[in-house]
């Protein structure tokens, strides 16, 4: 991609990945797309999970989320964004009804394959 | 007419206001500091008399007045302030920002001596602690010159090329606070002149939610292309530069009808002399006169301007000065600790060094007028004489004025 002049100009024509020969067809500064961004998720060690039985639904946790990674699904519960989820565990401070608990990523895989 | 055509009579800093209106400003971010207080001051009298159509943001410090045109440039703003001495030292992290994330902000510096002891008079010290920030620079040297320079400093910037901020220093008080004649062009030429502001932003950076990106984000220092890299191509914007600042200059000519010789450098008589001094800002405008002076006295003298200070314009320097039989430099700012303790006469001396042409030359060094030092024309006339002096005994002449190889002209106790 040596012709990085209009690589900002179009979000539907701006390629996927950004590919050079040489380092002097870069673009002037880094720049990331946010689907090639870095993926944050990679640093967790603790993973928040949700208990349906216990949530009210109150957005709370959406509110604190300082990485904006939680989102409202269509069943009104909220959704957590795990690629880039870093588990610093605001949401299971800050959720009233003690909902989100934290438990550690191997864990969490553990039951994932389960 | 309108009142902003045609010829007027303008103190140094209102032609750098002028400027900016001219060149359709869009964002002007200001806080006051002496002697460019009077930049921002003209600007927002323009603004509020709805007479110019700019967003004026008041900031509560230098180093905001950076990083609010840091933002609105990123947003694709024509962006321009003004700033001097302790404020460009208290502005200095948002500076080098604002040259690594190649935003194209123009800032007239109204350039003073640095504290302590207190002094806000002509002295090109204050850009120097800035030199190496990625920042293009260029030393002015008249009211028209500035007004000018402003103008062509938008095209050289916003040239995709080069994507580099610019930096246009001038003496204080001797250029900001005193009023000369400038022609202000038509506005229909400048727009011409001037490249189009890009609706979507700069072509490699903008703020807008519907196209996110993510910029100027850490790099391992082994992920390739990384910090090396993007380190490197502001170098080569610097290189690149160089050729455009010069065809800027030429068109600049061919439309407005002012010559700033190549826009690196600007020549004086230097053609077939001998004896060529290095000279900057102001001080090179009042050495002409003394160039003529000597030249009736049969010496065969000639002074060579430094426009520009970044890049810095090694090759042109080289061309003009390489029949020479021995040059001088003479700076109006300090380096403390470098070879001559004065910025330019260090830089010139490395430049020359690594030119088969100019590598024996000799280079004698000059520090005068700092913290805006009355420098007559007999003292430059001294310095020439030193000079000449210098190379018929082959050696440095020694007077209380020479510190190592140094000579600080107009120093306490000497004549």
């Amino acid at each position: 991609m040596s012709d990085w002049k209009n690589i900002c100009k179009d979000k539907d024509s701006r390629p996927k990945e950004q590919k050079y020969k040489n380092w002097k067809e870069l673009t002037p500064i880094p720049i990331s797309f946010p689907d090639n961004a870095m993926q944050t998720g990679n640093w967790r060690s603790f993973r928040p999970v949700l208990d349906k039985e216990k949530c009210t639904k109150c957005g709370i946790c959406w509110l604190y989320c300082p990485e904006g990674t939680i989102k409202q699904g269509e069943d009104g519960y909220y959704v957590i964004d795990l690629t880039y989820c870093k588990g610093c565990g605001i949401c299971a401070h800050e959720c009233p009804v003690g909902a989100m608990e934290m438990v550690t990523e191997e864990e969490a895989q553990e039951s994932d394959v389960e | 007419m309108s009142e902003f055509e045609g010829k007027r009579l303008v103190k140094g800093n209102f032609a750098a206001s002028y400027a900016a209106r001219a060149a359709n400003v869009q964002v002007v971010t200001a806080f006051p500091i002496t002697p460019q207080t009077l930049v921002v001051e003209k600007i927002s009298e323009l603004v509020d008399s709805g007479k110019m159509n700019c967003e004026f943001v008041r900031m509560e410090s230098e180093h905001s007045v950076m990083a609010g045109l840091i933002g609105a440039s990123y947003a694709g703003a024509r962006t321009f302030s003004a700033t001097s001495g302790q404020g460009l030292l208290y502005m200095a992290e948002p500076v080098h920002w604002a040259a690594g994330t190649r935003l194209p902000i123009v800032m007239t510096i109204a350039s003073r001596g640095i504290a302590p002891p207190w002094n806000i008079w002509a002295d090109f010290s204050d850009i120097v602690t800035q030199r190496d920030s990625g920042w293009l620079m260029a030393l002015l040297s008249g009211h028209q010159e500035i007004y000018d320079s402003v103008l062509m400093a938008y095209k050289i910037s916003e040239n995709p090329d080069v994507m580099l901020p610019y930096m246009l220093a001038y003496g204080g008080f001797i250029l900001s606070h005193t009023s000369k004649p400038i022609h202000m062009p038509k506005q229909s030429l400048i727009d011409e002149f001037l490249p189009k502001i890009p609706k979507l932003g700069w072509d490699h950076v903008f703020l807008d939610p519907d196209r996110p990106i993510m910029h100027g984000n850490l790099i391992m220092p082994n992920t390739t292309p990384g910090y090396q890299e993007f380190r490197m191509k502001i170098q080569l914007a610097q290189l690149k530069a160089k050729p455009i600042i010069r065809e800027v200059a030429k068109e600049f000519k061919e439309t407005f009808g002012r010559d700033y010789g190549n826009g690196m450098v600007q020549e004086y008589k230097c053609k077939d002399a001998e004896f060529i001094m290095i000279n900057c800002g102001i001080l090179a405008k009042q050495m002409e006169n003394v160039v003529d002076f000597m030249r009736s006295l049969g010496h065969k003298v000639g002074m060579l301007r430094l426009r520009t200070y970044r890049p810095f314009p090694t090759e042109d320097i080289i061309d003009a000065v390489k029949h020479a039989k021995i040059i001088g430099v003479v700076d109006r700012a300090t380096a403390f600790g470098s070879p001559t303790g004065g910025p330019i006469s260090s830089e010139t001396m490395a430049a020359l060094h690594n030119d088969p042409q100019t590598k024996d030359l000799r280079v004698i060094p000059f520090i005068n007028g700092i913290g805006g030092r009355d420098v007559v024309t007999q003292q430059q006339k001294r310095q020439f004489e030193i000079l000449m002096e210098c190379y018929d005994k082959g050696e440095l002449v020694k007077n209380e004025e020479l510190m190592s190889t140094t000579y600080w002209t107009g120093a306490m106790g000497v004549k």
